[in-house]
């Protein structure tokens, strides 16, 4: 029909806007030293747990959403895809954070 | 490019033809599948309430012996899992593919095949649910099937691995079809209609789809660490070995509040089209109606603890769920109020639909106070476990969804077979369903003051308890009088129509969109695209204002309606992958309860369909209805079998 | 599927989306409380490790660091593999699906190695709550990977079919999806559950 036509179109209209292999080899890169960073806090055992997990935790996220938002073309691609993960995981983040409030899992440290 | 190659692999020919019960089995048509479902559904209707007439016969009387404590037990657990994910949930579904499609003018939903596949595993699913009852060990856990009580040591049978892995496979069918109907909400509306401009219905069984989407992955899990720790010895209930019995309790819970909504929401969507058509009224505060639902489809996921006050959950969670209790009656409460407003004023008409709908309206109020009740924690600490809460949530879900599903029967029964119900009969099967409904449940609260602890097989003389239970059991039988009422209507009807003229294209004096096809309506729905330009667009073209700004009829139902006489639509081509993959799930089923053998061939029989369905042009070139078609079909169709069906299966492991 | 012969004739799609990239996410979200309920139950019991061997003894960060990388490089892989594709370069495009699918049994075969070994170690499925939530969640992860490199050898089959062109590239599309989400979901894990110091006995 008319409409997988120009969906067509459009999806090779974007693939222009795509980033260039390059940029992937760049992200890849980024995200690899973030990864080695992240292992290396392993070895640094002085470092006590309330700033340890902070950083790991916000090295997580920045991976997460590095991932999402190039390699899963969330940066170029329509705000409802991204309407639908992030709705997922923040319901997900809140209703089973409460579980876990309940269980007092944070109490543990 | 894509024909060429399917045939060359060509071993499988695709089913022709649109008669017969080969097209039952192969069709993709939503109609057909919604009819499906509520035929289905209706069967399962009739062996839960059965069970619920045992259950009823066993409590007549103290120290009953209809049935003895190990087979009620049996009873009311499958009553309950039956009613709500056999009988409710499907009906919905048959409501809401039947006419989600037609609300919104679309030819079809957005996955015909997939639509196919939700309705057949649900099939299995519950086939082989029901069928624990032909190996004697039927679950006996209860519908929440709280763990430890259901594991291993406790329930050393193979009920609740029937119930576990039922349960899976019917919420495969669930999760397909929510993603399905989300993606048709979107992407397939008539021209003209935005969001704000569809039908409360669709707007209700779209916020049930989100529900559903969210909430059944969180029974999948809970469902699979019980499979695990009963069939695997993992620990994750097992209290000995340091595990927390509360966890099964949240996870069940946190999918058990939405799934009360997802029960409750679709019968809010129908009768918020019922109301309005027989009060003669737009619906009132139509915004409000859809805030509300959307508000209590956000809200269901934070109160399920309400359901664990009495398990131990400390005092500052049970403070901050009676909190939040309270508040999600608030949405709840618009909606009653904007029923009520629509009627108020209007020329209001009791046919059926409209005397089942205020049924909804009025039973549903008295369940969603008694459910208020609940969320103060004292008092919810004395109701717990008694017959108050089974008087609250059947007033909910008899008195709020089922008397909602027939307020729909009625409504668009028309819509679906070309022939009205019969009125008199109609009122017959109110009348009776409401009163017996009424004599059953409402002695239940009683009861439960009393003190009568639910679940129980029996009671002795001299609580205090005989009057009411006996009164309850006459009440029960009345519904089921209620509903042969109905069963006999629908015979009757059926006789009565066939030689008479057809039913007109607008029987009730309707608003909505699905009217603007005729009765019943054709296998390609649309003749051509409705434009829309407003709610309630079909009451639009009817109805203008004269000079005076007075209401005045423009044109009659049978010049607004299509006349169903387009023939080269292009409709999507039946298959027969949708239920050989269903088939293969309760093979798999009994695999892992009894010898993994089976798994090979309930195994062997999803791949080949998955992979069948892949290699199958969506739509056959050689196919009956063929004008319009361009090959694009073609290459999504085997595109989406590649990724999303595969994808399918990760949560069935 | 017949989306396209469903959507009535004359206009397009509500959103303008694919309907098929648009399933492909709501599955996604749908994932998300999937993962969320495992992850959860494990971090519940991460400490109720018994007799039995504790996550901090137990896990070898070295070693999950290597099997990380591996997943987290055949993201990058699938990403050219797509980019390739829409190209029309379906010599690459091969070259970087076979690379992707590679990866993928090389993660798993690491899943395997680590979990004999635990094993070896006293870790038994059984053997604590913390083993079974241990295992169940990385097990759920390895059988969605294991679904992920099944999907890509079929992408890889239908290339060598000569129907996986350009036209198509939404087909990888969608399957790189649902690869990267995996990997996201091993970048939470790793994270969470390796990374953050565990309970020792």
């Amino acid at each position: 029909m008319s409409t997988a036509t120009a969906e067509h179109v459009d999806s090779q209209d974007e693939a222009h806007h795509h980033p260039s292999d390059r940029k992937y080899v760049q992200i890849a890169i980024i995200l690899a030293i973030v990864t080695a960073l992240e292992v290396g806090t392993y070895w640094m055992e002085s470092v006590p747990g309330e700033v340890l997990i902070p950083v790991l935790m916000l090295m997580m996220v920045y991976k997460f959403f590095y991932v999402a938002a190039w390699f899963m073309h969330l940066r170029f691609d329509s705000p409802m895809f991204t309407k639908f993960f992030v709705v997922g995981l923040i319901l997900a983040t809140i209703v089973y954070g409460i579980m876990l409030t309940v269980f007092e899992f944070w109490h543990k440290g | 490019m894509i024909e060429t190659t399917s045939r060359a692999i060509g071993v499988y020919t695709r089913p022709k033809g649109n008669t017969g019960w080969r097209d039952w089995i192969t069709t993709v048509d939503h109609k057909k599948i919604g009819i499906l479902y509520g035929a289905t559904a209706m069967l399962f209707f009739l062996i839960g309430g059965l069970e619920a007439l045992l259950i009823r016969l066993q409590l007549a009387t103290p120290d009953g012996t209809v049935l003895g404590a190990d087979t009620y037990n049996r009873v009311y657990t499958m009553h309950g899992v039956t009613m709500v994910f056999l009988v409710i949930m499907p009906l919905a579904a048959a409501f809401a593919n039947y006419l989600l499609p037609l609300q919104i003018g679309a030819r079809d939903v957005a996955f015909p095949r997939l639509n196919a596949l939700s309705y057949w595993v649900f099939l299995f699913g519950g086939v082989f649910l029901n069928m624990a009852w032909i190996f004697g060990d039927a679950p006996d856990g209860g519908w929440f099937a709280y763990a430890p009580n259901t594991g291993m040591i406790f329930s050393p049978g193979k009920g609740m691995d029937f119930y576990a892995l039922g349960l899976q496979i019917t919420g495969i069918a669930s999760l397909v079809s929510a993603m399905n109907l989300i993606v048709t909400v979107l992407n397939m509306r008539a021209p003209g209609m935005t969001l704000f401009k569809m039908p409360v219905f669709t707007w209700m069984i779209l916020v049930v789809q989100f529900l559903l989407l969210f909430a059944v992955p969180v029974i999948t899990v809970a469902l699979f660490l019980l499979l695990f720790d009963r069939n695997f010895g993992a620990n994750f209930f097992n209290p000995e070995m340091g595990a927390d019995p509360l966890l099964w309790q949240h996870l069940f819970w946190i999918f058990g509040h939405p799934e009360v909504y997802i029960l409750i929401l679709p019968s809010f969507g129908i009768i918020s089209e019922v109301i309005p058509t027989f009060s003669r009224k737009p619906i009132f505060g139509y915004p409000f109606m859809v805030f509300s639902g959307i508000a209590i489809g956000f809200m269901g996921w934070g109160v399920w603890a309400h359901h664990m006050f009495v398990s131990g959950i400390g005092p500052i969670s049970i403070a901050a769920f009676s909190v939040s209790t309270m508040f999600i009656a608030v949405p709840t409460g618009v909606k009653i109020l904007n029923w009520l407003a629509t009627m108020w004023g209007g020329k209001i008409r009791f046919n059926t639909p409209m005397l089942f709908a205020s049924g909804v309206v009025s039973m549903f109020t008295i369940g969603g106070l008694s459910g208020v009740t609940h969320s103060l924690a004292p008092a919810d600490t004395q109701q717990t476990d008694t017959y108050y809460i089974v008087a609250h949530f059947h007033y909910v879900i008899f008195g709020g969804a089922l008397l909602g599903i027939f307020a729909g029967f009625y409504f668009w029964w028309p819509k679906v077979f070309g022939h009205l119900l019969d009125e008199k009969l109609g009122k017959w099967n109110f009348w009776l369903m409401i009163v017996g409904f009424n004599m059953t449940f409402g002695p239940m609260h009683i009861l439960g003051l009393q003190g009568m602890s639910r679940r129980i097989d029996t009671y002795s003389p001299g609580f205090g308890f005989e009057f009411w239970n006996m009164f309850a059991t006459i009440g029960a039988f009345i519904i089921g009088l209620g509903v042969l009422a109905f069963l006999l209507n629908v015979w009757i009807s059926a006789r009565s129509a066939r030689g008479a003229p057809p039913v007109g294209p607008d029987p009730w004096d309707a608003r909505s969109p699905e009217w603007f096809t005729p009765n019943p309506t054709p296998v390609h729905n649309f003749d051509e695209d409705i434009q829309i330009e407003s709610l309630d667009e079909f009451w639009h073209r009817k109805y203008g204002l004269d000079e005076d700004g007075r209401v005045v009829r423009v044109a009659t139902a049978e010049e607004v309606c299509q006349d169903g006489s387009a023939t080269d639509t292009h409709l999507p081509s039946p298959s027969y992958w949708p239920i050989v993959l269903a088939a293969g799930l309760p093979l798999i089923g009994f695999g892992l309860m009894y010898s993994l053998w089976f798994c090979v061939p309930g195994g062997a029989l999803v791949l080949m369909a998955i992979y069948g369905w892949v290699f199958e042009p969506a739509d056959d070139p050689d196919g009956s209805h063929d004008h319009g078609h361009d090959g694009h079909g073609e290459d999504d169709a085997v595109l989406l079998g590649g990724s999303a069906e595969n994808a399918e299966e990760a949560p069935v492991g | 599927m017949a989306e396209a012969a469903a959507v009535s004739h004359g206009h397009g799609t509500g959103t303008g989306l694919s309907n098929n990239k648009l399933l492909m996410w709501t599955f996604l979200g749908s994932e998300c409380l999937l993962f969320g309920g495992l992850i959860s139950t494990y971090l519940i019991y991460r400490s109720r490790f018994g007799d039995g061997p504790a996550p901090g003894d137990i896990f070898d960060i070295p070693f999950t660091s290597v099997s990380s990388f591996v997943l987290l490089m055949s993201s990058l892989t699938m990403v050219l593999a797509l980019s390739a594709l829409q190209r029309g370069d379906i010599r690459n495009n091969r070259i970087w699906l076979l690379t992707t699918a590679l990866l993928g049994a090389l993660f798993i075969g690491g899943q395997v190695y680590e979990f004999t070994t635990f094993l070896r170690e006293g870790l038994g499925y059984t053997t604590s709550p913390f083993s079974s939530a241990f295992f169940t969640l990385t097990g759920f992860h390895g059988v969605h990977v294991s679904l992920g490199i099944v999907m890509l050898m079929s992408l890889l089959i239908s290339s060598f079919r000569g129907t996986l062109t350009k036209e198509r590239s939404e087909t990888v599309e969608i399957v790189g999806l649902y690869w990267h989400f995996v990997d996201v979901v091993w970048i939470f894990i790793f994270t969470v559950i390796y990374l953050v110091p565990s309970p020792t006995s």
